[in-house]
């Protein structure tokens, strides 16, 4: 068989997507070793440093859904790896709040990037139940009083029967499983678009983006 | 940390001093982000990304 180089023309699927990765994510704009002048300013650093708390928030979650609640509550490293937990998230969600101020002012969605913004959206939802579902699966005092009083805004909602803040397993399952993979999956998508469209350019002084 | 937060009330607002503190830095981290100069800044022509 004679290989082809046309994708339009061919039968294989391989080939199709090969050529349309080829055409919408070259390998100089998923990996730049330059960016444009405007990207030299501190405010382009809280995306990347929201990053690097998700992962750390990510390692010290693996490690504790290893070793158990006994252990997070009650020996030294537990409590370590307890509190690196929880401080990681609380960077997470400060420089992921700085990254929606810095990307709203230079109004990050324009130019065929509304589907990044809602994206960044979304995931700031995810994470607030990801991060509600981490206070409900403590195991102490504190994750059964928060239980105990948002079920009732859970039952006002309309969302109890589905999702019962008080059914222990359910919080835990969603918060060590499913929600940190969506945040994970989002994430990575928000990243490839951001590479593929480059970061937005300045508005200038009149209010027109600079070409 | 056993202990609860002192918490400040202004007619609607009613926030924990932590939170008070934490929102407060934020602003200043934001500021600083852009007043800062950025380190070692290469000029480059922004055809990277066209």
């Amino acid at each position: 068989m004679q290989p082809t180089s046309s994708a339009a023309g061919s039968g294989s699927w391989t080939l199709r997507v090969r050529s349309w990765l080829d055409r919408h994510l070259p390998m100089d704009h998923l990996l730049p070793d330059r960016q444009p002048y405007y990207v030299g300013s501190w405010v382009y650093v809280f995306g990347v440093v929201t990053i690097a708390a998700l992962v750390w928030v990510i390692v010290s979650g693996v490690v504790l859904s290893f070793f158990g609640p006994q252990w997070w509550h009650y020996s030294n490293v537990g409590r370590f790896f307890n509190s690196l937990h929880f401080w990681s998230v609380q960077l997470f969600f400060i420089f992921m709040v700085l990254h929606l101020w810095g990307q709203y002012f230079m109004a990050g969605w324009r130019h065929g990037r509304a589907a990044t913004w809602m994206i960044g959206v979304v995931i700031f939802g995810i994470s607030i139940l990801t991060g509600f579902t981490g206070y409900l699966s403590q195991q102490n005092f504190d994750g059964q009083f928060i239980a105990l009083e948002g079920k009732d805004a859970m039952n006002a909602s309309g969302i109890g029967a589905f999702f019962n803040v008080l059914n222990f397993g359910q919080m835990y399952g969603l918060h060590v499983m499913l929600l940190p993979i969506g945040v994970t999956f989002l994430v990575v998508v928000h990243i490839v678009l951001v590479r593929m469209r480059g970061v937005v350019k300045p508005i200038d002084a009149e209010g027109r983006a600079r070409l | 940390m056993d202990t609860p937060a002192t918490y400040l009330h202004w007619g609607f607002i009613f926030i924990s001093v932590p939170n008070l503190l934490a929102i407060g830095a934020m602003i200043v981290l934001f500021a600083l982000a852009l007043i800062v100069p950025f380190a070692h800044v290469e000029e480059t022509d922004d055809a990277a990304h066209k």
